[in-house]
């Protein structure tokens, strides 16, 4: 092992913008798009760990609630505690969690923040790795306690309680001798202060233990520690927390009846990790405030990742996190992905190459050709006009995101009720079929919109509705006229209702009179035969026509709005679209590489000599490819020798296609180096181990179909 | 992929009423007025969504796969627009390890291989038969002259290559190989079978148009993929389960090539020029570019992790000695045989933090260098690990141990991992606590110095450590010592050829030493024997009639090596 060591420490967060700066060619916007990159991140830093705590808001104040009636029983030592004693039932919160592990943690320091804030300062969060036997588990307990005691109090009890921690032996009387004290120290204490703690806190308030992983913890530790801890429930008030990720059902299955019956359960729910990932997209992607944005592909690869990987909302986050870094370290115009505010003063701050490299951009390209010529000529040349161009431009690129969000909820509003979801459930999966291309083109749109014109009123109606107070709580301008539309539609449907109602006088006495009749099959089909008949005559009613006439409004907003970011001009600036480098440093695949390296080394190695038409390899790839490419022939068990020989054949053969087979007869120890090199390597790699089964034979690790 | 049913479920509440005849038809008329709008194509289309909707079956099974779809159409993105890396293969073909069907298929290749290039090999062509002909072939004639001849026959007649003469297999091997033949050649029909559906399958997902695909389809794909599965399970069995193994039985003795030890080794290497040097240096280049961003994603909290082909240390200690000379900065040499977690712990207390003492375990150590990372923002320590994944820290307490160190804000990590498998060392909690960024640097360079502490097979290496160890120990012991150890590897090497050889008993062994004057009672010997012990020179084991039994765990060579020795000092 190596050790290096300097004298002076750098502080490196101001030097930190330079690792940006050899990015590209130019150097000018660095610092700025690092530190748009680095307040963009905080704002969505921040957004998420706002919507993480209102999320958990309601499970919290549910917990608290518990907790503070568990221990008002204590308190008041009321007839049921005391019948509670007798059966030594421990209150216990199972919090089932879901499957998101990873998720846990951020939820159980809110948790234990909310708690110790409210309700009592003696919290004591496990997990199972601490934890590997009761001594450790009582030791790691109490350390925890007279930790946050120290907090709690002043500083002047900080020596005693800390000798006593160093020598203290880890046991239950101990603990509660522990408590008896720091109760009684609370009660002795100036009525000033104990106002103010009791304001905060009750009198004694009850020692929470918190198990992070239930389902990690070995059964013995966790029953030891329930039974014991049951035997000392009347003199310490304690409240047990269990983190389930499963599915309460574990907690019977870890323990046996006699010990989960010393245990009073309360089940507690906290909301499933695709609503937190919902939110999350609703409120990071669905909106206006940020003006990053991801592409349909990077965003389908975070989902994917999430669904098929972890169901880690932390994840996601991150993975937003390395978009926007990738996004403003390489792509240097990504300064001008800023707020609308921003926008003009950095435009007009731009240098030559920008401006040159805003003339690069494809959609920017497309965007001249369209151009009458003399304009072309002073976008093409003129900096300034281009920037003021590009400016209008941006502009318009943020109206459109303000109507893109708007209108795609509206359209939500109507998939999300269709029977089989031809656009998807959820809004995040519209919001990418709506990204890739033109949504009215493809077929599931055509679908849906077939669904909608079968809606019925009072359906059609509420979401007629919806939309109204979408488009009225948007922020975009142009909505007065669409919403006056609908509003239009939507008393017009009134209307309808009061000109049908006096219809339905007489529809209403008929029916009374075929309620009285009998329905027999031979009629209804008489019935239907004579409508047949009439069909083609009929007219449709005033309410189909109505409803035809608010999809086809729909489908026109649809198509007006909705267009895809990729069509518009200059949307490199702020949308990330690399899914490929994105999916590469989150959802790596070393194997597929090492196959990669190994069966085709032209791939990396640009050699001509290496090039070889389908499947194989040359005999002159390295030695590593052609040991790897013989080992593949044989079966479980190698022969060295045999695998030796064959390599040397090929070998020789390639480095001197017509040399004297006299030389050859032993294998060339250089050869042989290299056989030895090679196969060192494979077992590095994990494809062979050495084995004893017979003499110079190496198993083979891997295993696959013919 | 279990979707809450929302606002549907809650609106399908039940109600049983009486419908007349008026209401079904106007419900009926409905359906006609949508269609009279529309043509006729897209009717037939509306009808069949509707009727399928209602009768709701076997829908989720096509959800199914057209998620499958887009799972894989978005994962396999790579394959537009390819960045240089070789990740746009698909699973099977990484997996698909081959398996063997005869038991010369390696010299076939080989031949074939050093053929490919140039057509005009013919000196080749005579040379390499020959040489196989070397091969022990006496044992293999326990087949029938018939039966052999025939084969012989066959083999000439269908292939070029002269090797597949080789071939004479005794029964039980030509058994066997039938088999395998057989399994293979069904195999083949089924992946056939299966392409063709899954051509088929493709389709689905841009249906609606198109016909609905009728769920027999899926279940047969699926049937044929279990089918294939557990014919791989059995095959899988099939060669694991019996000891008998379809190799030749030359033994590297038999070649009369002496074995290398590591300097040799070492020096030929050096000698042999490393192909392709230029392209390497290149590939190694490219990575290079990398190094700042790697700085920058540290910084911004992410750990990194470098994979792909070829040792990666050069690289990581260019990374160092480029960007990291003005920062602390710890190195460890995962690959080094006797590194453990706790030393990498130690070096950080000791070397980084200045701390004297001693913890009792390493997560006391991990708490105390996690509160003096967080109580001092001003520290920072960037840690290199070649080889994560090495035999030492690939345990999963270690990891997790290397993990949580990681998370910590002020510590970067960036490491390298090289095993295929190294993926599975980590659980989900481990990754979100590392928080990677992998990078895919292949480099192709030779791993000199992660190999170097390997026990290779062909290597004579384990013997020279323990040869030094050997002698290193006993020249600090007393003469009657030596003596007594000596006599010990004498009778075992004296047994070399007897494989049960349980070892030299005691009460054997204390009669040779009062012969040979060494010891005078049989208690000296036994605390000669708890020093020898001690330093792991000797293992002592009881047998079945309770008598005690010594044996140095050392290979033959390595004990006469080491008696040649002290003959010569003596």
């Amino acid at each position: 092992m190596k050790m290096e060591r300097c004298l002076s420490f750098v502080i490196y967060r101001p030097v930190l913008d330079h690792y940006f700066r050899s990015t590209s060619n130019d150097s000018e916007d660095t610092v700025l798009r690092f530190i748009t990159c680095q307040s963009l991140w905080s704002q969505i830093k921040s957004e998420t760990e706002q919507i993480q705590e209102d999320m958990n808001k309601q499970l919290l104040d549910n917990l608290v609630s518990f907790l503070s009636r568990s221990h008002s029983d204590f308190q008041e030592k009321t007839t049921e505690w005391t019948s509670r004693m007798k059966f030594r039932e421990i209150p216990t919160a199972a919090l089932v969690l879901g499957v998101n592990v990873t998720d846990h943690d951020l939820t159980f320091r809110g948790l234990s923040d909310v708690l110790q804030n409210n309700i009592t300062p003696y919290v004591a969060l496990l997990e199972a790795k601490d934890c590997p036997g009761i001594k450790n588990l009582m030791q790691k307990l109490m350390g925890q306690l007279m930790n946050c005691d120290i907090d709690v109090d002043s500083l002047e009890d900080e020596d005693c309680v800390q000798v006593s921690q160093n020598k203290i032996r880890c046991s239950m009387p101990s603990l509660i001798s522990w408590y008896e004290s720091v109760t009684k120290k609370t009660d002795s204490e100036t009525p000033s202060e104990k106002r103010n703690s009791s304001s905060r806190h009750w009198q004694s308030p009850p020692v929470v233990v918190v198990f992070k992983d239930m389902e990690s913890f070995t059964t013995k530790v966790l029953q030891d520690f329930i039974v014991i801890s049951s035997q000392h429930i009347h003199e310490l008030p304690l409240v047990l927390i269990f983190g389930i990720a499963t599915s309460p059902m574990i907690i019977h299955r870890l323990l046996p009846h006699s010990v989960s019956s010393l245990l009073c359960i309360e089940l507690f729910q906290s909301l499933s990790c695709k609503e937190h990932l919902s939110t999350i997209i609703d409120k990071l992607l669905l909106t206006s405030h940020f003006p990053f944005k991801l592409g349909e592909k990077v965003l389908q690869v975070l989902i994917n990742i999430f669904l098929y990987h972890d169901f880690s909302v932390q994840n996601f986050i991150k993975g937003f996190q390395l978009c926007i870094v990738e996004h403003f370290y390489s792509q240097p115009l990504s300064v001008l992905c800023c707020h609308l505010v921003d926008i003009k003063k950095r435009v007009y701050s731009l240098s030559h190459d920008q401006c040159e490299n805003i003339r690069r951009l494809p959609s920017f390209r497309r965007y001249v050709e369209k151009q009458e010529s003399g304009k072309q000529i002073e976008l093409l040349t003129n900096d300034s006009f281009l920037k003021e161009e590009t400016e209008k431009l941006l502009e318009d690129l943020h109206v459109y995101h303000e109507n893109y969000v708007s209108i795609l909820r509206c359209l939500h509003v109507f998939t999300s009720s269709l029977p089989k979801y031809p656009l998807g459930k959820q809004i995040r999966e519209l919001h990418c079929a709506c990204l890739e291309n033109q949504v009215w083109e493809t077929n599931e749109y055509e679908s849906s919109l077939q669904l909608a014109r079968m809606l019925n009123k009072t359906d059609l109606v509420t979401m007629l509705q919806q939309c109204v107070e979408i488009l009225v709580s948007s922020s975009g301008k142009e909505f007065d006229k669409t919403v006056k539309h609908l509003k239009e539609f939507l008393t017009q449907f009134q209307n309808l209702e009061a000109s049908e109602a006096s219809q339905e006088q007489d529809v209403s006495v008929s029916s009374q009179k075929e309620l009285q009749k009998k329905t027999d099959l031979y009629h209804l089909q008489k019935t239907l035969l004579e409508l047949k008949e009439s069909r083609r005559s009929k007219k449709l009613t005033k309410f189909e026509m109505l409803r035809f006439e608010v999809v086809d409004y729909i489908d026109r907003l649809v198509r007006k709005y909705l267009v895809p970011a990729g069509d518009r001009t200059l949307h490199e600036i702020v949308y990330f679209n690399a899914a490929t480098v994105l999916r590469g440093h989150l959802n790596a695949a070393p194997r597929t590489a090492l196959h990669t390296a190994l069966n085709n080394p032209h791939w990396y190695l640009k050699n001509e000599a290496l090039k070889c038409d389908g499947g194989g390899i040359s005999n002159k790839a390295p030695d590593i490819c052609i040991v790897y490419k013989l080992h593949l022939e044989c079966g479980r068990l190698i022969n060295l020798v045999d695998w030796l020989e064959a390599f040397s054949t090929v070998v020789t053969a390639a480095e001197e296609p017509n040399g004297d087979a006299a030389s050859s007869d032993q294998v060339d120890d250089i050869i042989h180096a290299r056989f030895i090199r090679a196969v060192s390597e494979l077992e590095l790699l994990g494809f062979i181990k050495p084995s004893k089964q017979k003499t110079d034979h190496v198993a083979r690790l891997t295993w696959g179909g013919c | 992929m279990s979707r809450p049913e929302g606002t549907r479920s809650a609106r399908r509440s039940l109600q049983v009423k009486f419908v007349p005849d008026e209401d079904v038809l106007r419900h009926i008329a409905d359906d006609a007025g949508t269609k009279v709008r529309k043509d006729k194509a897209q009717l037939s289309v509306s009808v069949k969504r509707f009727v399928k909707k209602l009768e709701n079956i076997s829908d989720n099974e096509a959800q199914e796969i057209l998620e499958e779809k887009n799972y894989v159409a978005a994962l396999g993105i790579c394959a537009q627009d390819s960045v240089g890396n070789g990740s746009n293969i698909s699973g099977g073909e990484v997996y698909s390890f081959q398996t063997p069907k005869r038991s010369n298929k390696m010299a076939e290749l080989a031949s074939e291989l050093a053929q490919t290039p140039e057509k005009n090999v013919a000196p080749d062509h005579s040379r390499c038969p020959e040489k196989m002909a070397k091969t022990p072939q006496s044992k293999r004639s326990s087949s029938t002259k018939v039966q052999q001849r025939n084969k012989k026959k066959e083999f000439v007649s269908t292939t070029p290559y002269r090797l597949r003469k080789r071939l004479t297999a005794p029964d039980p091997y030509l058994e066997s190989e039938s088999e395998y033949s057989a399994s293979c050649s069904e195999e083949e029909d089924e992946e056939d079978k299966k392409e063709v559906s899954t051509v088929s399958d493709q389709k689905t997902p841009a249906k609606t148009k198109a016909a609905y695909t009728p769920p027999p389809r899926n279940s047969l794909t699926k049937k044929i993929k279990e089918q294939k599965m557990s014919n791989l399970v059995e095959e899988y069995f099939e060669a694991h389960s019996s000891s008998k193994v379809l190799t030749s039985d030359r033994t590297l003795q038999k070649l009369r090539k002496r074995r290398f030890n590591q300097q040799t080794l070492h020096d030929l290497l050096k000698n042999a020029p490393l192909a392709y040097a230029a392209e390497i240096r290149d590939l190694n280049q490219q990575h290079e570019t990398l190094f700042s961003k790697w700085m920058l994603q540290l910084h911004l909290g992410f750990n990194i992790v470098l994979y792909g082909l070829g040792s990666k240390r050069d690289l990581l200690e260019k990374f160092r000695t480029s960007l990291l000379q003005d920062s602390v900065h710890l190195v460890v040499n995962g690959y080094f045989p006797s590194i453990t977690v706790r030393s990498i712990l130690n070096s950080i207390t000791e070397e980084v933090l200045d701390h004297i003492g001693t913890f009792r375990s390493p997560l006391d150590q991990l708490e105390f260098i996690s509160k003096r990372f967080k109580e001092d923002s001003s520290l920072e320590l960037y840690v290199l690990i070649h080889n994560l994944d090495s035999q030492m820290l690939r345990g999963e307490r270690s990891q997790q141990i290397l993990a949580q160190l990681s998370s910590l804000p002020s510590i970067y990590l960036i490491a390298s991992i090289d095993h295929i498998n190294a993926p599975l060392m980590w659980d989900q909690a481990k990754l979100s606590l590392y928080n990677w960024l992998w990078y895919e640097t292949t480099t192709f360079n030779p791993y000199v110095e992660e190999t170097s502490y390997e026990n290779s097979l062909l290597v004579q290496q384990s013997g020279s450590l323990a040869l030094s160890s050997l002698t290193h120990v006993l020249h600090s012991l007393t003469l009657n010592a030596r003596g007594i150890f000596r006599l010990l590897a004498q009778r075992q090497l004296e047994k070399k050829d007897s494989p049960s050889y349980p070892g030299l008993s005691f009460q054997d062994f204390y009669q040779q030493c009062r012969e040979a004057f060494l010891v005078n009672s049989d208690l000296t010997l036994r605390a000669q024997l708890t020093e020898f012990r001690d330093h792991k020179l000797i293992r002592t084991k009881r047998g079945a009639d309770g008598v005690e039994y010594l044996l140095i765990p050392v290979d033959d060579s390595t004990l006469t090596d080491f008696l040649e020795k002290e003959d010569e000092d003596v």
